[in-house]
């Protein structure tokens, strides 16, 4: 077994692909027939037959014609995988149970077209490209995500049957690609907001509309509540201002682990704190994110929420690898 | 025209593109269609009809017939090939039932797969073809059939949806593939078939004279302008009237049919003796098929090709029948004496003939008996010359004694009714003698210099035995058409007779352009449908490879593809890119460096990266830094003249040993 798993190493090139553009030469290109291509075989072994039996020259010329039509085949299939250059792109953060698109930017630098490119992942569904002669584009290549964390999806399968379908070449280019997969959301009502938590006991309980005071912009505060007014009397550029309202310290909340139900398992809890972070942002409040050895202080918008669920995402998980 | 899609994984059976189905349509037509020529009628309504059918089906956009439909129409149309074949197993049912599988299969056309399999079917039935026909034509038609077939294999695996450009793929495509075909046509060891026993009806279709001649035989032939065989003489052509082609010899007669007759099995074989004079006239004959021994020599042959021998009565058999055009060469003189001793047997059944019938003619015979051979023969020619007789293809019928009644009352007929009527008036009169089926003249093609005979030029004629001269040939028809024999079937028949408009051609250049199609035939049939393991020896031993042996013949076969894989591969793969010579010295620049240890990373800009080295290796900080400032300004600002030329000069005066010898 071990050999094996050497051969296969050298052979298909395993781990990963750390030069850019991943180049396909022939040292990475595959070639097999297909069962397509075996039953020409055979429809062409009979043709020969029937052509010596019956003395048929031209049989014999057509049985030949088409055996090199197969071997041309063969190459053509080679070539429309020879010399692509692929670029792995970025990959957007999903939820567990959905469908991750890897961005593979393909480069097509020779001056004929490329059809019907199958990229997938093992097991995975397909998505198939055309490329124009001297073009690029950028396929996304799905996965379906099934668990939170960080997940590599390991090698892409670039398979072509083009142009006859007698024969597949194929390729493994494995970029280091990997995606972060928050925790599936589970929608629950939000924890009520105590107006403070264990830790910090600072903020007031006035209503939501009144003014507050300033304190310097912090990545995620909405541009509205900037106070440009104050920006512009202060001569330095330093820093923005934002204004802060009591109503929205009012509502801060503490999206605490240990407010989700103990008899739950990891990912469940885990699970309600997404639904949780969510939900928050929905509703614009300022929260922050408690979990056994992180705590995230509150925050608002795009970028917190995003940090937020990463938190939850990579909380007690090891790099997961999940392809082959 | 990039394009992404998504598709569930690839699987043979996933369901067909719409816009395929057409082309499988045009593949059954194309591969199926010209069939057409020789099925039954009504297998070919029901092709087109089940064709029709299916591309309504495609255009609605409705379901496909039941399963059990189409299984009906499977078990109807079997059966009825079987009735009209009288055998599924025969050649012409085969191809029949493939024609019904390739008129059906498309009414179950949902996957994929089952567009492979119409298009499989399709190149085997291309093969089909090759039975009945292996000319010119035919080659080009189904090296175009061959081209959709590909198309569609094109179309089916993702190929774009222009008509056009799909088909020229598929030209390129063959195109390359023509070389193999050249080197495997001329290189794959060949073997002389059949492997096994053909069918009963493999070699059906194939004309020619025939084993007896009964009334109407050899005018039904003289309506066919195919050719019979084409002769090459190597010295001067003989004159028409001596060119005398022997096939079959009948000396059997039964009052309507001559026959050759069996000899019965203790009887000793005659054996023939030929004493020639002259020096004999050499020619190799391309003889077509016609699934008979006789090779048909010019009388008389004093040089047999191989594997051949000489029947008692002259006419040279082959050792198996002539099924392939083959080649024969012979020598023959047309100045002879053919067995001055004939055996007793021989000459005693040359003199038998029917006792109850012809009783006129035996009776006006009969008052010849006792003159001398020579005075008999020329008293009958005489009489066909001076008396009402007329060279006609449409004779009357005759009846129960056909001599008596054409002599004496119709006196309308061709060379097999002056033959018969010839050789009867002889036998009675107490002279050997019999009748001998052939062809007479032939035209010579100016283009390449052969011989054509075709079948319209079938004769028969009669030979008599001549004590101290052997036999003889009478041609009784030349008595009465003398014209048949100086020119030609066409001089001697009146206008209105029933000929085939190709050997009917007078206008000069209608006959030049058919003697250039001619010339050209000739030319393919000897060196494409021709080359057989003989020929290939033949080329072999000329390119330097004398008697070879299937080990070298593998080698050279699979060096020599491989060759051509290598040279279509470089010819398909495009030129390399031209690199830009300022990325380019970047680039060495930067890979210099990182065999330094200092490799800068994908997303660092120049500039950054020499800010990097200089903190790494203060050594290199000023070079480095030219070098990017160089690189920065060719690429984002103004270009400068001699920017190029300092960035080289940089990489230049990198030292490019390691670091550690720092």
């Amino acid at each position: 077994m071990r050999v094996l798993a050497v051969l296969q190493r050298w052979l298909f090139r395993l781990g990963h692909d750390d030069h850019l553009p991943i180049v396909l030469g022939q040292r990475r290109i595959f070639i097999v027939p297909t069962a397509a291509g075996l039953l020409f075989a055979i429809v062409l072994l009979v043709m020969l037959v029937g052509a010596i039996n019956y003395s048929l020259s031209l049989g014999h010329a057509l049985v030949f014609l088409l055996g090199g039509l197969g071997l041309v085949g063969m190459v053509h299939s080679f070539l429309n995988l020879h010399g692509l250059r692929l670029t792995p792109g970025r990959v957007q953060p999903v939820f567990a149970g959905d469908v991750a698109s890897f961005a593979l930017d393909v480069e097509n630098v020779r001056p004929q077209a490329r059809r019907a490119l199958e990229f997938a992942f093992a097991g995975q569904a397909m998505v198939t490209l055309d490329l124009a002669p001297a073009s690029r584009a950028t396929v996304a290549v799905p996965f379906v995500t099934s668990r939170r964390g960080l997940i590599e999806p390991g090698r892409v399968t670039l398979t072509t049957r083009y142009p006859l379908g007698l024969f597949r070449a194929w390729s493994y280019p494995q970029p280091a690609w990997c995606c972060v997969v928050y925790p599936k959301p589970l929608r629950t009502p939000l924890p009520v907001a105590t107006g403070g938590t264990p830790a910090d006991d600072r903020h007031g309980t006035s209503g939501r509309d009144d003014f507050a005071g300033l304190r310097t912009r912090e990545p995620g505060d909405p541009t509205r509540h900037v106070a440009w007014k104050a920006v512009a009397r202060r001569s330095d550029d330093q820093e923005l201002l934002v204004k802060q309202f009591s109503g929205a310290l009012r509502d801060e909340l503490w999206l605490d682990w240990e407010r989700t139900p103990a008899r739950l398992g990891i990912e469940e809890r885990l699970s309600i704190l997404a639904g949780w972070v969510l939900t928050a942002d929905e509703q614009q409040a300022r929260y922050g994110l408690i979990l056994p050895g992180l705590r995230i202080d509150p925050g608002q918008g795009g970028v917190h929420r995003g940090s937020c669920l990463r938190a939850l995402a990579l909380h007690e998980q090891k790099q997961t690898r999940v392809g082959g | 025209m990039s394009r992404s899609r998504p598709a569930l994984a690839a699987s043979p059976t996933s369901p067909l593109d719409h816009h395929v189905l057409p082309w499988l349509l045009a593949v059954a037509l194309a591969t199926a269609g010209p069939h057409a020529a020789h099925l039954p009628i009504w297998l070919s309504v029901l092709f087109v009809t089940a064709l029709l059918w299916r591309a309504w089906i495609w255009r609605r956009r409705v379901l496909l017939p039941p399963r059990w439909l189409l299984a009906l129409l499977i078990l109807g149309t079997t059966s009825g090939i079987g009735w009209q074949f009288r055998s599924l197993f025969g050649k012409d049912a085969g191809v029949a039932m493939l024609v019904v599988f390739m008129a059906l299969k498309p009414l179950e056309t949902r996957s994929r797969r089952d567009a492979l399999m119409i298009i499989m079917l399709g190149f085997f039935l291309l093969l089909t073809h090759y039975f009945y026909s292996q000319s010119i034509p035919t080659g080009l038609w189904l090296l175009a059939a061959c081209t959709l077939l590909t198309a569609t294999l094109i179309r089916l695996h993702g190929g774009g949806p222009s008509i056009p450009e799909t088909l020229r793929h598929a030209g390129l495509l063959m195109l390359q593939a023509l070389p193999f075909m050249l080197i495997l046509y001329l290189l794959f060891p060949r073997v002389s078939g059949p492997l096994w026993g053909l069918p009963q009806d493999a070699y059906s279709g194939l004309s020619g004279l025939s084993h007896e001649m009964a009334p109407g035989s050899i005018s039904n032939l003289i309506q066919s302008g195919a050719i019979a065989f084409r002769s090459q003489f190597a010295g001067e052509v003989p004159e028409k009237a001596e060119l005398y082609w022997r096939g079959p010899v009948f000396d059997e007669y039964d009052g309507m049919t001559w026959r050759a007759r069996k000899r019965p099995p203790g009887e000793p074989p005659g054996q023939p003796v030929i004493e020639a004079s002259g020096p004999g006239h050499a020619y190799t004959t391309i003889l077509e098929p016609h699934n008979e021994r006789w090779l048909l020599a010019l009388d008389l042959p004093m040089r047999l090709p191989a594997d051949s021998a000489l029947a008692p009565t002259f006419e040279v058999l082959a050792r198996e029948p002539v099924r392939v055009r083959s080649r024969f060469s012979f020598v023959s003189s047309v100045d002879y004496h053919a067995n001055r001793a004939e055996t007793p047997e021989t000459l005693r059944e040359s003199l038998a003939v029917p006792a109850d019938i012809n009783p006129r003619a035996r009776a006006l015979a009969n008052t010849w008996r006792g003159q001398s051979t020579a005075a008999v023969a020329e008293t009958v020619l005489h009489m066909f010359r001076e008396q009402d007789f007329r060279y006609t293809l449409r004779p009357p019928l005759l009846g129960a004694h056909p001599v008596d009644e054409f002599l004496f009352e119709t006196r309308r007929g061709f060379c097999e009714h002056y033959a018969s009527a010839f050789v009867f008036l002889m036998r009675a009169a107490g002279v050997p003698a019999r009748v001998v089926a052939g062809y007479q003249g032939g035209e010579i093609n100016p283009i390449d210099g052969y011989l054509i005979v075709r079948q319209s030029d079938a004769h028969a004629w009669a030979e008599i035995w001549v004590a101290n001269e052997g036999w003889t040939r009478v041609d009784p028809t030349a008595a009465v058409a003398p014209s048949r024999i100086e020119q030609g079937i066409t001089a001697a028949l009146p206008a209105g007779e029933p000929l085939p408009g190709i050997i009917r051609l007078d206008a000069g250049w209608l006959r030049g352009l058919r003697h250039r199609w001619e010339a050209t035939n000739n030319a393919w049939n000897q060196w494409v449908l021709g080359y057989n393991p003989q020929r290939q020896r033949e080329v072999l031993s000329r390119i330097g490879v004398p008697d070879p042996d299937w080990r070298q013949m593998a080698a050279l076969l699979a060096a020599l593809c491989a060759l051509t894989l290598l040279l279509v591969a470089v010819w398909a793969r495009p030129p390399r890119r031209r690199e830009d010579p300022v990325e380019l010295a970047w680039r060495r620049y930067c890979s210099r460096l990182a065999r330094l240890g200092l490799g800068r990373a994908e997303w660092e800009g120049p500039l950054d990266f020499a800010e990097r080295v200089a903190r790494e290796e203060p050594r290199l900080a000023a070079v480095t830094g030219e070098a990017a400032r160089c690189y920065a300004e060719l690429r984002y600002g103004r270009n400068g003249a001699d920017q190029l030329a300092r960035l080289r000069r940089c990489l230049r005066e990198l030292p490019s040993y390691r670091r550690k010898t720092f």
